[in-house]
Parts: C-alpha cells; sequence; structure tokens
C-alpha cells in the first residue's frame, strides 16, 4: 500500500513539472517518421529535450551518474503516462537512434565504468545519435557468417568490410558495429563488438530507398576505419553474446512499446464506419470486411493482454516468461494486418501515391502499409522467431534439414 | 499464468496433482466405455465436494469459500487437462451463479448450501435450436394470479440426466427473436409435466433435452421480476463463458504437451520429428496462439472478479480467442500425431470431441466474433 500511495505522489510531482515546463508551442507536434536532432528543430524543442535530460527523465531507469534518474520501472511507466497525458512527448530515444533502446542497456551491462561514462550520458541527454552495424549483404538472417573484418593494431582495429541496413547511419555520430576478429575460429566464436565514430575518413554511408520511397537505411562502408580499443564492448571474440543480448532488447522495444502508439488514433472499426458505412441495425455494411475487423482487434486485445500478463508474472521473478518470445511475431501480425484492412477499406482512396486528390491519412496509410512489410523481416524475421521459438523455448532439436 | 495468490496456487497445485492421480484421463474412458446417462463417476463428484470446490464462488453464508472466479478457473484448467467429468461447472459455477445474480434470498438460502454439500445438482437449461440464441427462446410462460404455465422445450442442458433443479429461461412476453420478455424460473426436475431424456454427445456427457408439458410453478419459483431476465441473463451467460474458457484452456494445452512430447520421440526418415522446421515452426505457432488465448482466458476471470464494466468485452474474447485456439489445437493433435491419432485406443480423439462440444457451448466463436462487434458499436 506505501508503494501505491508513494507512486501517486510522484506522480503528481511528475504531472506537476511536466505542466510547467513542457513548452505550449510544441503540441501536436509529430515526431513521426522523421529523425529530428538539435540542429533541426525549434529552440523550444531543444530547451525540453534539455529539461528532460537534466531530470534524467529521457532515460528514467538509467543511473544517475550517467545521465538517467534511477528510477524503478513503475516509476518510469509514471513518467511515460504522465507526459503522454499532458499531450508532450520525450524526444530523446528517436533523437539517439539505437541509443536508448538497444545500444544503452547493452553498455549498462557489458560495458566497462569508462566506456559507461563515456558513452552514456550523450545517449541519456539525447545528443548523441547511434546506429547499428550488423547485417551484411550476405549475411541477413544467418547474421554470424558476417564478414566484415577487425585486425589489431595495437591501440585500434582497423576494419574493413560492408554493412547494410544501418539505420539512420548517414546522419548518427557513432556506430557498434560487429566484426570478425578471428577468422579461424568457429563463425559464432570469432566475433567481436566494437564502437566507433561515423565522422571519420574510413567510413562511407550511402541511402538505400525503399518500396514505401523512404530512405530510413543505408548502406555502411568500412574503408580502412579505425575503433579504439578501449571501445571493444564485451570480451575480444564474445561479440555473438552482446549481439544476442542487443537483439533482446530490440525485440523487447519492438514489442513493449504502447509509447508508439498514438492515443488519440481514431479506433479502427470507427474509420471502416466512415469509408464503408453501416447497414440499418448498425453494422458495418462490409460483413466480410466487418469478421476481419473485429478479428484484427481481438488479436490487438490479446496481444496487450499478453503483454500485461507477462509484466505481472515479471514482477518478483528474475526469469522472463516464456510468452514473451511470442510478441515480435504478434505484434507483426496485427500490424500487418490493420494496415491492410486500412487500405482495403478506404477502396479506391487507398491506393494514392500522391496528389491532392488523396488526403494526407490516405496517403500515409499506403507509406505506412509498404513500410509494415520490414517488420516481419528485421530483428530477426517471422521464421527466425520461429526457430527460437522451437528451439529455446519449446526446446526441439536443432533442424536436421537445411532451411 | 497470471499472478496468483498463495491460496489460489494452493488450490491450483490441489487440483493438478488430485486430477492426474484420482481422475484421469483413463477413468473418463473407462466411464465412457461402460456408458452411463448422467455422464460422470460418483466417486469422482463426491470428492470433489469433500475437497470444497463446489463452495468455490459461494459466500461463507451459505457454506462456501468466496475465492471467486479466476480460482475457480484454475481448478476447471486442470480438470479440464484430463478430461474429468463432473456437475462441479453446471451446478456450483453456473447455478451458483445464477441463484447468486438474480436469486432471491430465500432461493439462495435454500439451494446454495445445497449446491455447496452436493445434495442438489442445479443447472441453467438455455438452448433450445441448433444455435445458442437466447433471443429465440420460444418455451412459454402462460401467467396468472402468481401461477406460471411453462410449456415448450430445451436441449443441450448440461448434467441435465443428474440434476435436481433446472433454472429455466422462458419467454413471459414478446415475440421469437426479442431479447425483452425474458424469465428465469427455478423448476425442479420431478415437477408434473417435465420430463428429460438423455443427449448422446461425442464427448460423451451428461446432457439432457428437456420437454415441458404445462409444468405448473409459482411466483415463488421466479427469479428477478417476470419477463425481465435478459440482462441478468447475459451477466451469466458471459460468466458461463469465461468457465468454458478455462476448460478450453486446459483441453487445449493438454493437446500441445501431448503434441510437443510426440515431436520430440517420434522418429522417421532417421531424426525425431520435431527437428524438421516445417514441424518446429507449426509447434511455435501453436505456442504462440495458446499464450495468447492464455492471456485471454485469464483476463476474463479477473474481470468478472474485478466487477469491471468490460466483463461482456472480456468474456465474448476469451470464447472467442480460446475457442479458435482449441479448435486449431485439437485439429493439429490429430494431424501431428498421424494414424495413431485416428485410433480409438490413444486419447487424441477425447479431446478432439470435448473441444468441438467446448466450442458449441454458450456461443462458438463466430457467434462472439459478431458480438464483441456490437459492443464495440459495429
Amino acid at each position: 500500500m506505501t508503494a501505491a500511495s508513494d507512486l501517486d505522489g510522484f506522480r503528481s510531482e511528475v504531472s506537476e513539472w511536466v505542466q510547467s515546463n513542457f513548452p505550449s508551442a510544441l503540441k501536436g507536434f509529430d515526431l513521426g517518421a522523421d529523425s529530428p536532432s538539435d540542429k533541426g528543430v525549434s529552440g523550444e524543442f531543444r530547451a525540453w529535450r534539455q529539461a528532460l535530460a537534466d531530470k534524467g527523465w529521457g532515460t528514467p531507469t538509467w543511473p544517475k551518474e550517467y545521465g538517467g534518474a534511477g528510477r524503478s520501472d513503475p516509476e518510469a511507466k509514471v513518467i511515460r503516462q504522465e507526459i503522454a497525458k499532458a499531450g508532450a512527448f520525450n524526444p530523446i530515444p528517436p533523437m539517439t537512434g539505437m541509443g536508448v533502446t538497444m545500444v544503452g542497456p547493452t553498455i549498462l551491462e557489458y560495458g566497462t565504468d569508462e566506456q559507461k561514462a563515456k558513452h552514456l550520458p550523450g545517449i541519456a541527454s539525447g545528443e548523441v545519435r547511434w546506429c547499428l552495424g550488423l547485417s551484411e549483404p550476405n549475411a541477413g538472417s544467418d547474421l554470424a557468417s558476417l564478414s566484415t573484418k577487425a585486425v589489431d593494431e595495437g591501440d585500434a582495429f582497423i576494419l574493413n568490410g560492408q554493412k547494410i541496413w544501418t539505420s539512420g547511419a548517414h546522419i548518427s555520430q557513432w556506430c557498434g558495429a560487429v566484426v570478425r576478429t578471428d577468422p579461424k575460429a568457429k563463425k559464432r566464436d570469432g566475433i567481436s563488438f566494437v564502437m566507433l565514430p561515423m565522422d571519420q575518413k574510413g567510413v562511407e554511408t550511402r541511402l538505400i530507398k525503399l518500396i514505401s520511397g523512404a530512405s530510413p537505411f543505408c548502406e555502411t562502408f568500412f574503408n580502412e576505419a579505425r575503433a579504439d580499443k578501449s571501445d571493444l564492448l564485451g570480451d575480444l571474440n564474445d561479440g555473438w553474446s552482446v549481439v544476442k543480448r542487443l537483439l533482446q532488447h530490440e525485440r523487447q522495444s519492438q514489442t513493449s512499446a504502447p509509447a508508439a502508439v498514438k492515443i488519440d488514433q481514431e479506433p479502427l472499426q470507427e474509420q471502416a464506419k466512415r469509408y464503408v458505412g453501416t447497414l440499418e441495425d448498425g453494422t458495418l455494411a462490409d460483413p466480410d470486411l466487418r469478421l476481419r475487423v473485429v478479428e484484427n482487434l481481438m488479436d490487438a486485445e490479446a496481444h496487450k493482454l499478453t503483454v500485461s500478463r507477462i509484466t505481472a508474472e515479471a514482477k518478483g521473478q528474475v526469469k522472463v516468461s516464456a510468452a514473451a518470445s511470442i510478441l515480435k511475431n504478434s505484434m507483426t501480425r496485427v500490424a500487418q494486418t490493420k494496415a491492410e484492412l486500412t487500405l482495403e477499406m478506404m477502396g479506391n482512396q487507398g491506393i494514392g501515391w500522391e496528389g491532392e486528390q488523396f488526403s494526407e491519412e490516405e496517403l500515409r496509410s499506403v507509406r505506412d502499409w509498404l513500410m509494415g512489410k520490414a517488420m516481419s523481416i528485421y530483428g530477426g524475421s517471422a521464421e527466425i522467431q520461429n526457430n527460437i521459438i522451437s528451439k529455446n523455448i519449446l526446446g526441439l532439436p536443432e533442424t536436421t534439414q537445411q532451411g | 499464468m497470471a499472478a496468483l495468490t498463495e491460496e489460489q496456487t494452493l488450490i491450483k497445485d490441489q487440483a493438478t496433482s488430485w486430477a492426474s492421480a484420482e481422475a484421469p484421463v483413463s477413468k473418463f474412458r473407462a466411464m465412457r466405455n461402460e456408458g452411463t446417462d448422467i455422464g460422470f463417476a460418483k466417486p469422482t463428484w463426491s470428492a470433489m465436494v469433500e475437497m470444497g470446490w463446489t463452495g468455490i464462488l459461494v459466500p461463507e453464508e451459505y457454506g462456501g469459500s468466496d475465492l471467486g472466479y479466476l480460482t475457480f478457473g484454475l481448478v476447471l484448467e486442470e480438470l479440464g487437462k484430463q478430461l474429468a467429468a463432473s456437475p462441479l461447472f453446471a451446478s456450483a459455477y453456473v447455478g451458483a451463479t445464477a441463484l447468486l445474480l438474480a436469486g432471491t434470498e430465500a432461493q439462495k438460502s435454500s439451494h446454495l448450501p445445497r449446491i455447496v454439500d452436493g445434495t442438489e445438482i442445479v443447472t441453467l437449461a438455455v438452448d433450445e435450436g441448433p444455435r445458442h440464441a437466447p433471443a429465440r427462446t420460444a418455451l412459454e410462460a402462460k401467467s396468472e394470479g402468481g401461477k406460471h404455465v411453462l410449456t415448450g422445450s430445451k436441449t443441450l442442458v448440461l448434467e441435465g440426466m443428474s440434476a435436481t433443479h433446472f433454472l429455466v429461461v422462458v419467454r413471459s412476453t414478446g415475440k421469437v427473436g426479442e431479447a425483452q420478455g425474458l424469465s428465469l424460473f427455478i423448476v425442479p426436475a420431478d415437477a408434473m409435466g417435465l420430463s428429460r431424456r438423455a443427449m448422446k454427445t461425442m464427448d460423451s456427457r451428461g446432457y439432457a433435452e428437456l420437454n415441458f408439458d404445462g409444468v405448473e410453478v409459482s411466483d415463488a419459483d421466479l427469479m428477478g421480476p417476470a419477463g425481465q431476465a435478459g440482462e441478468v441473463l447475459d451477466e451469466i451467460l458471459d460468466r458461463a463463458r469465461a468457465g468454458i474458457g478455462a476448460e478450453m484452456l486446459g483441453v487445449g494445452s493438454q493437446a500441445f504437451a501431448m503434441t510437443l512430447d510426440y515431436l520430440k520421440t517420434r522418429k522417421q526418415f532417421g531424426a525425431v520429428i520435431g527437428s524438421f522446421q516445417a514441424l518446429g515452426h507449426r509447434a511455435a505457432e501453436l505456442f504462440a496462439a495458446m499464450e495468447l488465448a492464455r492471456s485471454c482466458g485469464e483476463a476474463a476471470l479477473q474481470e468478472i472478479d474485478a466487477q469491471s464494466n468490460s466483463v461482456a468485452k472480456a468474456c465474448s474474447l476469451s470464447k472467442a480467442k480460446v475457442g479458435d485456439f482449441l479448435h486449431t489445437m485439437s485439429n493439429q493433435l490429430i494431424q501431428i500425431h498421424g494414424g495413431i491419432g485416428m485410433t480409438d485406443e490413444f486419447d487424441a480423439g477425447l479431446y478432439l470431441k470435448r473441444a468441438r462440444v467446448l466450442a458449441t457451448l454458450y456461443g462458438n466463436q463466430s457467434y462472439h466474433r459478431d458480438r464483441y462487434a456490437r459492443l464495440l458499436g459495429f
């Protein structure tokens, strides 16, 4: 009971602080798909980012000494809720690329004190953007077959090779990359995780244009690029365990981020009624579409309930619930199906590419639908997720057929 | 699994070990092979009464322990894993719920203690046609001066052959198809003009068809005001649906466990078949469906316990999502076991048959998808 009333006290503290610090000019600002940085935004935006950073509330669960606020998960949730309630937003995670969601938590776990002090404060304040060099043209789902080489040259590693799907590489200041440090070892044993600055002669990036027309990803070329030895994360040749942890953080950020869902978004069934109309009894005029919409809404609810069940189960337990393994595929299915249904209900208005015959909502739905196809590919494809579930969770043997 | 209290954990563990030791599926099979009208073994039922499970929903003043719906759901799930047959659900869950929500004080103090001690089996009689559709109730009550004469029929009444009392949904006013005008009566099984006939269903449980040929009841047998039972009936049915959801979780998770075990032991082409990626992925998909279904099933019971205002939505979600999972799971139970799954000697068929009956009780998946959409206003 004490804990709950403490939390209530903290809630009103947060609420008051947000009310008095969030600039009203920023209300309704769309963080969206843009990747804001301090350069491209208003003074109010910068001030709000800095105010949050000063409180440590951009990354509330991180230790104070590294720019966080040393808060518990329930307190962090309160901060998220109160920020959303005030119509405000936390710009720090998107401003850091992969920094807050993946790199930071992994440094917290694997980093030395020096590495934490060097890298975490810049992420916690939203000032340093990070990208990740994981996939390569010939190492996608089979990531461990990567071939970017890192050669020991005394106080640094010299990198040669190519990475692909490096989100935001062209605007990032730092990169975490998996590289091959021992070409003779078995493929998972000769890999290390290094961190290197992007602003150097040996690093080049090229944007990749996607089917949605957007270019959020790059190809990144390392040509005699340099990573300081002091920026080796984890042990030499033990990069595979760092990557596995990193990918767990990625899956977590992809599946348990209700903040990504806009609170004032029109429910799917209302959108359907608007485009399709209703029959006399109030049901949707297209009964086939109606059933598929309700199934999607039920699946969304089942997913949401599963996230809360896992949270409830996790209380006081160290072991992560086995159910957590299904979240990425479940989230993906719900989102992709919803995007398909949205276009379908829009009909002739759901096929526009650009131009004033189509509303902004309609054009965005098309782009989102296309972009959403990536969800079942990145962060371990749907098939890789099922491999993980069948082997790690269900204990089925390694596959005997090469797949 | 939801986060449980110490008491809930105790009861769940008790149910797990009792069901596997005293009421394993082999007992159900033996009962089926003997063939009975009542569809359960009396010693099994007495043991459940002794363990106090019949009082889980009943307040202490009527002799129960008042532990709530999630707790009862835990027991139903464990019993579902072994297909343990008894009137526990029909009487101590649905019957007790109906009395608690709709009964008069006299009805509650007369029947609840006897439900708890097992001397009465009280069951709800609602369906009349091939589809679950309470608004289509046609069984008619002609009322005059405190007397009511019931004429019509009911079908698929749970534990109808062993019941001592029926809670009967009847039409007092209005036309068939209208949600208004329904009443709820409590009618003893030996009432004049009431006859019952066993229905032989594929799950070998004790269902009955009832015929009301001018059965006379009085105002004292009426539960709540005449012609206004529609709303409370919905509440009763929702709780029943969540209970079925819990049993379905048990049947489905047992079917999953049997299938996973088979995937790890059956060898073909020189390897255990679980090492084939097609089957590994199928198992992963089934596991995902099971976990999502579990969240829905448990949430419905928790919403009931919390007396939230979204019970109806949560219960339709449970019946539909757990129902979908069990449908697929029970089919895959047969498919993955191959030929052995087709034999009567193996248990898979018993689970498949129970699965289909549970799906149809109190509205199948399509009924609840439609209802969920209506509750959301489309």
